[in-house]
């Protein structure tokens, strides 16, 4: 099993640093694995030197993969922090 | 034989400088290079040390970033705070340290080359991006790389420099020049820096010769040559002839001969012929440095410089550290006494800030920093508090502008007294408290600021560069740093005079107390107290038994009439010569 979510960048300042660490850091709390996919672009989503490679502007639409035994708590968090702008709306 | 003058006229391998630090050495070159990061991508054998030397720089990147970010987050905006996490976090990255991991297993290559290439690869991709924060972003991370490879080099060089060396580099931060002092360093050449930058203080502290400023050193000089460095006159003989060899050697044998005639002065006091006596005091930059101080003849330590214990540390000691340190300290020099100068940090010692400031001698240093971090000033407060109880520690605070400045200080100090009173812990309730004055609006105001405290004592590397507007670091412009500036003579003349209407004790521990030169005129000028490099006292003593105060008053107040820096050094001049006082870099 593989849960796989689409999210869009909808804060100004894109996925800048500040939001790239916290992502990083949401997501070492969980087991499973976590990629993010950006114009054939696959990163895993712990490592932050990755995430800040991904220079995701406002607009710009990300696939989520989560897979492993916590995918389904990860997905929801991590997707959520998406959707809420990285609470900069 | 050939006089010094006929010598190097003729020599066709010389290289002129600044003399920096007294001393004459010949050895061989090792050409210290850190500007350009050099990677070296050769093959390695053993993978297991390889490893371990990677953790092992990331454990020392992520401890030097530790140290900026503590100060940093109190200081800086939220949005470049982030920037120092995300770089933490990066040395923690799991994805990253195991593709490099992987990678040193597999391709047997040097670390730094898998560091550079694996780092590298994610900043091309964010310099692809046409989002002008992403280059920026390539920027930070490449801070971190080479912070990482650095720290990875580091190891080399240590095991690479071998003993008896003379180092010749572009320029030489305050950091390197006490790391490699420990490989037994004979000598130190640099391209860039004046008289007081902070390399040639510590190289005069150390006692190594040193020659700084000669511009192209580093071009002319190759790794492995042998060099005579001479650091009386500020001159460089690159592979030296037989005659030139000959012709040093017998200098150094002089040297040594006059060195030993000097310890006569050591237990006596620092007294001119009609029977003044001044106190000598010394200049402790280099925890390592007791020994130099006691052996010197110095009567205690005039100025203790914390700010070295971070260079040596790389971080903030915390209090036990610091009072393990100070104790130990303040125990050697008893019964004399230790002044102890709160960390001067920011200008050009200690950068722990990661972002540039526009003017940073203009800019957050000093006592503008501690009152801005109050646990790390209250930290030092009370470690220098404990090492007091036996009464012979003073304090002293830098880079006071304001009395604003000195009451919170004193405020924090009597905090730190009720905090330690409450825990019981001995101290002693009144030690003395003063301020250094190296601002020109401390100078002016210097009776109103000493009413404030137990002391004064005038720091002139700093007074001079700000009362001339010149960066005392900045070749173009060194030549404008005076010592012998009316200004500053006059300048001098005022604070002693002010401290003495306010019932204060002054004194003067900047470099210009170790220019032999000075010794005369600041005499003269009524100053009782003089701090200066330990290896320098015996020639102080030397030269102040040679003159009579009375002399000497009668050549500052003929110096108080001068109006240009020319007049005043051929006064001096004119001073020594009339008293038979001969220079050590006149004999040699």
């Amino acid at each position: 099993m593989m849960i796989e979510k689409t999210v869009k960048i909808v804060n100004n300042a894109g996925l800048h640093t500040r939001p790239a660490a916290t992502i990083v850091k949401l997501a070492s709390k969980y087991k499973c694995d976590f990629n993010i996919l950006k114009d054939g672009l696959n990163i895993n989503g712990k490592s932050i030197i990755g995430v800040m490679t991904l220079a995701a502007e406002m607009g710009s639409e990300l696939l989520l993969t989560f897979d492993g035994v916590d995918e389904k708590e990860a997905s929801e968090e991590i997707s959520d922090y998406f959707n809420r702008g990285f609470d900069e709306l | 034989m050939k006089s010094f003058k006929q010598i190097f006229t003729e020599a066709e391998n010389k290289i002129t400088g600044i003399a920096a630090a007294p001393g004459i050495v010949i050895s061989k070159v090792y050409l210290f290079t850190k500007e350009k990061i050099k990677i070296n991508d050769g093959e390695i054998t053993d993978i297991d040390e390889a490893i371990s030397n990677f953790n092992e720089a990331l454990v020392k990147s992520k401890k030097e970033l530790n140290k900026i970010f503590a100060i940093a987050k109190e200081k800086m905006e939220a949005t470049r705070a982030a920037i120092f996490e995300a770089q933490v976090m990066i040395l923690d990255d799991p994805i990253l340290i195991e593709n490099i991991i992987n990678r040193i297993k597999s391709e047997k290559r040097q670390p730094e080359y898998i560091v550079n290439d694996e780092i590298s690869k994610y900043q091309d991709l964010m310099r692809l991006s046409h989002e002008s924060y992403m280059k920026e972003r390539a920027q930070d991370i490449e801070d971190i790389k080479n912070r990482i490879i650095r720290n990875l080099q580091k190891r080399r060089w240590k095991s690479k420099i071998t003993n008896d060396l003379i180092v010749v580099s572009d320029s030489l931060t305050p950091a390197d020049t006490i790391l490699l002092s420990r490989c037994n360093v004979k000598g130190f050449v640099t391209d860039h820096g004046g008289v007081t930058s902070h390399a040639a203080i510590i190289s005069r502290s150390l006692n190594i010769p040193a020659v700084v400023g000669t511009h192209n050193a580093t071009t002319t000089i190759k790794d492995g040559d042998n060099i005579i460095v001479d650091g009386f006159h500020g001159y460089i003989l690159v592979n030296p002839t037989e005659e030139q060899i000959i012709f040093f050697r017998k200098k150094l044998i002089h040297l040594i001969e006059l060195q030993k005639g000097l310890e006569e002065f050591k237990d006596k006091p620092a007294m001119t012929n009609d029977g003044h006596e001044i106190q000598l005091m010394a200049n402790v930059d280099v925890t390592g440095e007791v020994d130099v101080v006691i052996s010197s003849g110095a009567k205690g330590v005039g100025l203790y410089r914390t700010e070295q214990i971070l260079e040596e540390l790389g971080e903030f000691p915390d209090e036990l550290e610091q009072t393990t340190i100070y104790s130990r300290l303040s125990s050697r020099i008893y019964p004399d006494d230790i002044i102890i100068r709160a960390f001067d940090i920011g200008g050009d010692k200690v950068k722990f800030l990661d972002f540039e400031e526009p003017n940073p001698f203009l800019g957050l240093r000093g006592i503008r920093i501690l009152l801005e971090n109050k646990v790390i000033f209250k930290t030092q407060i009370k470690a220098v508090l404990k090492a007091s109880k036996d009464k012979n520690v003073q304090f002293m605070l830098p880079m006071v502008s304001t009395i604003g400045e000195i009451q919170r200080s004193k405020e924090l100090i009597e905090e730190c007294k009720k905090e330690l009173k409450h825990d019981k812990i001995p101290f002693d309730k009144n030690m003395k408290v003063g301020i250094m004055i190296e601002v020109p609006a401390a100078a002016v105001m210097a009776k109103e600021f000493a009413m404030e405290v137990d002391f004064l004592s005038i720091g002139t590397n700093d007074l001079i560069q700000y009362l001339m507007a010149v960066d005392r670091g900045n070749d173009f412009v060194s030549d404008l740093y005076q010592e012998f500036s009316p200004a500053v003579v006059r300048t001098i003349s005022h604070i002693v005079n002010e401290a003495n209407k306010a019932g204060k004790t002054v004194s003067l521990c900047g470099e210009m107390a170790g220019d032999t030169l000075a010794i005369p005129l600041l005499v003269g000028l009524g100053l009782n107290s003089l701090s200066l490099s330990p290896s320098t006292i015996p020639y102080a003593k030397r030269i102040i038994s040679k003159f009579s105060f009375v002399k000497a008053k009668e050549l500052s107040d003929d110096c108080l009439c001068c109006s240009t820096e020319t007049e005043i050094q051929q006064k001096i001049e004119h001073f020594f010569k009339i008293n038979n006082i001969t220079r050590t870099r006149n004999i040699i």
